[in-house]
């Protein structure tokens, strides 16, 4: 660039000295011409040059990062931040460990690629190509066309006809999510280290799109997974598989162990020792086993934090109509048409969530929480916490409320009015917002309105909420999803398949030799709890949003731009992530007949110390834990056949037993 | 990183700079003297420079010498790539926003659109077996200089690395030698899914085409499976190592299950054939050696195998690929730039490297010619004698069926020609190949065993690069006087110049023709892929299908020239100099028939038009066997691409007759549905002609 602007200079110079030339002598027209040819001549060649000259630094550079030999970049890095550790893989081949039990992963929702099998003209010349995941170059050539094929019917959760979006198989599914973000890929090649390959690797891929029966209905997924891990089992001389779920994997590997037990004709006719036969661990990564809090932001007004502090910086970024854009109502519309989004609605109710007055998580401050004690805790809690008198009361357990103050208000002091007789009034949205479509515009006004008079929702009022304001999606969704606790298991309805994914409405499978853990980051604030306010102009858009203005004063509170927030792993909060290894399961439980044995461990959050280093190897956010070295490790010593007390049984950063405790939820 | 870049970029810029001031001031100088006359100026300017270029040379030759004309130079250079990259960019952009069919050309729709409009859908499950070569690998484990290139494709893909690092990536392509498994520290396993062999390099489209057509008939990922397995070893090693053979017995049966009960459809193509027979008698046999699935497993599971320019009784292509590493093409390359296969500069001795890297490949072994001199000819006599090889002509051939002979006269024609003895598939020079038998020196097989055990050392090269420097001078010459192999002493060739190779070989494929089927010693999964030493399974609604393409010119025998005095070299090359008269079937040193450009109609076709048609030995519960033969048009035009009438050993996959007559085969047609057998060439005569007891 220094070049650039030198030779600039230098021409204004030379036009400078020119002019004064011509001031001075006597100019022929023709001359003058030739001179002004020259110039033109000169601005279409200066064009080019610079055009040139940007294209040789470019190749010049390249061919430099691409001759450099590969390891500079690392040390350079190590030059930086001093010598990087081993990674696990190499540490542990080290040590001796050798490939054993064969693996299979099983992704979570958003992070698998799907491809594109039959579509519309417009989608002419994506035979085979991803639509989700990889770069998404289609999403900015051709949105609209993009946002048809992923959506799903609306009344079938299905394909819509002439449409075939199928999930990428094989390990490339989940890898990488897009160039250079990984998923899979650091444990993948952790775990090649050690000797595992295509033949003791396996990616469970799915469309995280449709509900999890679908998969089986459409795809005959579930029967593909079983008939791999058998084959898999019994191609390794007989041991076991190790399953790591990631995320929704983990309720969809749930939902598989009940299939693959029942009988045939909606289940898979495994037999009732299936499980016991073929699966060693079960090593749940970020698990929601009870929902997230987020899924219903998200089902709600189609936001979650992101997107919410993204508006509050750009407010007209993302409500503008400008270029018939409107972003949000398409990725509602979009979203909606997802089953799977519903399989993460919280679940258990306010027993679990807590109800208007209480939540587990009461006297929770986020500062505080910090490396406690770094020994293992077995079995309950070591009372120290309440400790800490808070300033404030905050009711996590109202998950959305209107406004800051009701969030904030004694339970006796609001008054709520009944929502669900309200009358959906007609059609306030008339012709001019026809061409997005969300269920809103059936509700009208006075529905609207009603919502947003109950003023309080908790975990258990919130299923209603959603059914008013999203029918057919929860239609669809009550048909696969159940969100309850079962007060008597032997009840033979919860042989339906719609109970398979809740772990409060099924018992783990009789396997006492297999082992469940529970493996997920902590320390990150994570959404917990909403304040919500009607939108302004509430015609033609999404009638609520997140009151980003809402925050509680303080340098670190729990309130932040309308979201109370908790300890977690930014995306599903340690309740959610824990609460069933270490309670719910611990031990002999209703829920837990053959005496599973269950292992809480947590990872702590630490950021990356600088850019160098990527997403870190220490990180405890949702999907960049998968990148954490101690996770790594753990995994990679189960999988080469150690028991979860080799590893040191439980490792607790958060007040997760404390907050187990406090659950009433008989056992 | 970044930092480091910037650096660099400033040490590349800075010249530059300084040279760009340099002549704006002397511009200045000039056009501040003498303004109006811009031209002449110019001229003088130009002059005066060179006088002063002159001037300085002499007395200084370092100072300022080049920087003017640098800066014009450079200047000229950036102006001139500036231009290409804007052109670049515009053409690119322009490409991009056309829309996909211009007016001009009218699309063609694809078999698969055709076949929707009429109804047909996706019924069987259907199995993508793919042949050598073209399969990618990838890498899972490698030595230090591979660092960085985890499961990355070494092979197919762009081949990027083949360039950056050759001898890193050879080392690791290669097996080793002893075992025919990886070597030491190496893992490079075969690419899963359809990705392994839908393409082969970019735009190089293998199965591509026939997954998009199937795709609009309803195919997709649950009922498409692409059997990828490594090519380069051998077949049961694919399920010792990997599994291979277990993993598509698991994925049949479970389509087979999630697809209401409907058999599969399997579709080999080329060396794939040979794999899906292996796994046929493999699925069958008892557990310790076999997949345990009973006798009727494949009864069961299978509907149909669609054998796409099946190699059933080998490639003479694999005879010379083994002794030097060329075939045609690749001696043709040689032919036309002598300097580039040959040098030693930079170390490179390309076909040494390749000949030793694909002699540690099994697989190419299973590709050498079956059943000996019944089925390829002897000394005297071969199958395709009377074959009319002026294929140019046979074009005009009309469609001829079974009954059809009316071109015998022509046939006569042919046989009053010098005689041409297709059986001696090597023949060391051109004597060898004309001359009557009786004045060929005797081969004694026991001979040549000595010879080659007979290891002169000091002749030998210091390091061995291929196997023919362990080799002296003595045997060599004994190898290759005066003689003429056929396909069945090709093999004491063979075993003399890569004894290690054919070591292997015995142990795990096996060429001959089986005396008595039911010897208790064809259970050895050696012979499971040579279809002339085994059973067909007992399946008799089972339909097998030839399906390949036909004329063109195909190698089938092979004048070999020898030279063997220089030490890193093979010594034994294809006698490109060698020509016969006219337009006959001798040209640069080989002998051609007609074919599919890599496999003879006489291995692609025998076996389903005689060999296991109706009952035979071979097959005993009588499979309906059909052969499907796709005449060879060159695309019209550069801008059809490969062709959609192709037949071409791999272009044929994108024939759109071959595409249609799988996708009917898929939906539930029956052989006969789909017009039974359809001949072109003369298959049914070489057959007769071929005496193999059934």
């Amino acid at each position: 660039m220094s070049l650039l602007r030198r030779r600039k200079a230098v021409e204004k110079d030379t036009n400078i000295q020119k002019d004064g030339d011509d001031d001075k002598k006597e100019k022929v027209s023709g001359q003058v011409k030739e001179v002004k040819a020259k110039k033109r001549w000169s601005c279409v060649d200066s064009c080019c040059w610079f055009v040139g000259c940007v294209c040789t630094t470019w190749w010049l550079l390249l061919f430099l990062y691409n001759a450099m030999p590969a390891s500079l970049p690392q040390y350079v890095t190590e030059a930086i931040t001093g010598p990087l550790p081993d990674p696990p893989g190499v540490k542990l081949k080290k040590e001796g460990l050798k490939v054993n039990h064969p693996v299979v992963f099983v992704p979570g929702i958003v992070t698998g690629g799907l491809e594109l099998w039959e579509g519309h003209e417009c989608a002419e010349g994506l035979f085979r190509k991803r639509l989700w995941g990889g770069t998404f170059g289609e999403v900015y050539k051709r949105p609209s066309c993009w946002v048809e094929h992923m959506s799903l019917d609306n009344e079938t959760g299905l394909d819509p006809p002439g449409v075939r979006v199928r999930p990428v198989s094989g390990l490339v599914a989940a890898d990488y999510f897009a160039p250079g973000y990984f998923v899979w890929a650091v444990l993948i090649a952790n775990l090649a280290r050690i000797g595992y390959e295509e033949k003791t690797m396996y990616m469970a891929a799915y469309d995280w799109r449709i509900s999890y029966q679908n998969t089986e209905v459409r795809d005959q997924t579930l029967s593909r997974i079983k008939s791999n891990i058998e084959l898999m089992v019994a191609t390794n001389g007989g041991k076991k598989a190790v399953i790591i779920p990631h995320s929704m994997g983990v309720l969809y590997f749930l939902h598989f162990m009940k299939w693959v037990e029942a009988p045939a004709p909606m289940g898979g006719g495994g037999g009732p020792d299936w499980c016991a036969k073929h699966i060693k661990a079960v090593i749940n990564i970020g698990g929601p086993f009870l929902g997230v809090p987020k899924a219903v932001a998200g089902l709600f007004s189609a936001e979650a934090k992101d997107i919410a502090v993204a508006r509050a910086i750009a407010p007209v970024f993302l409500d503008n109509d400008l270029f018939r854009i409107q972003t949000l109502q398409h990725v509602m519309k979009m979203t909606r048409t997802w089953d799977s989004t519903m399989s993460m609605i919280p679940k258990g109710g306010d027993v679990i969530w807590g109800a208007l007055d209480w939540s587990p998580e009461d006297g929770h401050v986020p500062s505080r929480r910090r490396l406690k004690n770094n020994d293992t805790r077995n079995g309950g809690y070591d009372g120290d916490g309440d400790t800490v008198p808070s300033s404030k009361k905050v009711h996590y357990g109202r998950i959305i409320s209107f406004g800051k103050d009701i969030a904030e208000a004694d339970s006796s002091e609001i008054e709520r009015i009944e929502f669900l007789d309200a009358i959906k009034g007609h059609n306030i949205a008339n012709a001019t917002c026809k061409d997005v479509w969300t269920e809103y515009h059936d509700m009208g006004i006075e529905g609207i309105r009603a919502i947003s008079d109950y003023k309080v929702y908790t975990a258990g009022s919130i299923i209603d909420l959603l059914h008013y304001v999203a029918p057919h999606t929860m239609e669809r969704g009550s048909a696969h999803f159940s969100y309850g606790i079962a007060d008597n298991l032997d009840d033979p309805k919860y042989n339906q398949y719609k109970y398979w994914s809740n772990p409060l409405e099924t018992r783990l499978p009789n396997a006492p030799d297999m082992e469940i853990f529970s493996l997920y980051g902590v320390g990150i604030p994570t959404e917990r709890a909403y304040v919500y306010k009607l939108s302004p102009a509430a015609e033609c858009y999404i009638p609520f949003q997140i009151d980003t203005a809402a925050n509680d004063g303080e340098e670190d509170g729990c309130l932040k731009d309308g979201v109370y927030t908790v300890d977690g792993d930014e995306t599903v909060p340690v309740l959610s992530a824990g609460y069933m290894c270490a309670k719910g399961w611990r031990g002999k439980t209703r829920f837990n007949p053959s005496g599973i044995r269950t292992y809480v461990r947590e990872y702590n959050h630490s950021p990356p110390s600088n850019l160098l280093e990527g997403r870190g190897t220490q990180s405890g956010a949702h999907v960049d834990i998968m990148g954490n070295f101690a996770l790594i490790e753990d995994i990679i010593r189960i999988a080469a056949g150690a028991q979860g007390e080799d590893l040191g049984g439980d490792r607790v950063y958060s007040d997760i037993f404390k907050w187990s405790e406090k659950i009433k939820l008989p056992l | 990183m970044a930092s480091v870049l910037r650096l660099r970029k400033l040490y590349y810029v800075n010249p530059v700079k300084n040279s760009s001031m340099g002549i704006q001031t002397i511009d200045d100088a000039h056009k501040s003297e003498d303004k109006p006359n811009v031209v002449v100026a110019y001229v003088k300017k130009m002059l005066q420079k060179k006088q002063d270029k002159d001037r300085k040379k002499k007395r200084n030759k370092n100072i300022n010498k080049g920087q003017s004309r640098e800066w014009k130079c450079l200047d000229n250079c950036c102006w001139i790539i500036g231009y290409m990259c804007t052109f670049w960019w515009l053409m690119f952009f322009v490409y991009h926003y056309l829309p996909l069919t211009l007016p001009g050309f009218p699309a063609i729709d694809s078999p698969g659109a055709v076949l929707k409009r009429d109804g047909v859908s996706g019924l069987h499950p259907v199995v993508l077996v793919p042949g050598i070569v073209t399969g990618g690998l990838e890498l899972w484990d490698g030595k230090p200089c591979a660092k960085g290139l985890f499961r990355k494709r070494l092979w197919g893909g762009s081949f990027t690395e083949t360039l950056k690092r050759p001898l890193c990536w050879l080392e690791h392509l290669s097996l080793d030698n002893e075992t025919g498994l990886d070597p030491p520290g190496i893992r490079i396993r075969p690419v899963e899914g359809l990705v392994a062999a839908d393409y082969f390099t970019q735009g190089y489209f293998v199965w591509a085409v026939l997954i998009e057509n199937l795709a609009k008939i309803g195919y997709d990922g649950k009922n498409l499976h692409m059997a990828a397995y490594d090519w380069r070893i051998a077949f049961q090693n694919t399920e010792v190592r990997d599994r291979a053979l277990s993993r598509l017995k698991s994925k049949i049966e479970v389509m087979y299950e999630t697809n209401g009960g409907n058999r599969v459809v399997v579709v080999p193509h080329s060396m794939g054939v040979l794999y899906f027979l292996h796994f046929m008698k493999w699925v069958e046999a008892p557990p310790p050696m076999g997949g345990g699935g009973g006798l009727g497993w494949c009864a069961k599971y299978i509907k149909a195998i669609m054998n796409i320019g099946s190699t059933f009784l080998g490639t003479p292509k694999a005879v010379s690929k083994i002794l030097s590493a060329e075939d045609r093409h690749i001696a043709l390359l040689r032919a036309m730039t002598p300097g580039f296969l040959k040098s030693e500069i930079l170390g490179f001795q390309t076909l040494e490297h390749m000949l030793r890297v694909s002699r540690t490949w099994d697989s190419t072994a299973s590709l050498l010619p079956k059943g000996g001199e019944t089925i390829w000819g002897d000394l005297d006599w071969s199958p395709e004698d009377v074959q009319n090889c002026d294929l140019e002509k046979a074009d005009t051939h009309s469609f001829r069926n079974e009954n059809d002979s009316n071109d015998s006269e022509i046939k006569k024609g042919f046989q009053e020609k010098e005689a041409v003895h297709y059986g001696r598939m090597i023949s060391f020079g051109k004597e060898a190949a004309t001359r009557p038998s009786s004045e060929l020196s005797t081969l004694y097989s026991e001979e040549l065993m000595d010879s080659g055990s007979s290891n002169d050392t000091s002749f030998s090269c210091s390091d061995g690069w291929t196997e023919y420097d362990e080799m002296s001078r003595e045997s060599l010459r004994k190898v290759s006087e005066n003689k003429a192999y056929t396909a069945k002493t090709v093999f004491d060739l063979l075993r003399v110049v890569a004894p290690k190779m054919m070591q292997r070989m015995d142990s795990h494929f096996s060429h001959g023709i089986a005396e008595d089927l039911d010897d208790p010693k064809y259970g050895h999964y050696k012979y499971w892929s040579n279809p002339l030493e085994t059973k067909l399974p007992d399946a008799p609604d089972m339909e097998i299908y030839c399906l390949y393409g036909v004329g063109i010119p195909t190698e089938r025998s092979y004048i070999y020239d020898s030279s063997y005095d220089k030490c890193k070299s093979i010594p034994f090359r294809i006698d490109l100099s060698i020509d016969g008269e006219g337009s006959g079937c001798l040209r640069s040193g080989m002998y051609f028939v007609d074919g599919d450009d890599c496999v003879p109609v006489v291995s692609s076709g025998f076996m389903c038009a005689k060999g296991w048609r109706n009952k035979t030995r071979f097959n005993p519960s009588g499979s309906p066997t059909y052969v499907r033969e796709y005449r060879h048009k060159a695309p019209a035009s550069l801008l059809e691409g490969r062709g959609i009438e192709s037949s071409a050993h791999v272009d044929i996959m994108g024939n759109a007759k071959l595409i249609e007559d799988i996708l009917r085969v898929a939906a539930g047609a029956t052989g006969a549905e789909i017009g039974g057998d359809r001949i072109y060439s003369d298959i049914l005569t070489l057959s007769e002609r071929i005496n193999l007891k059934l």
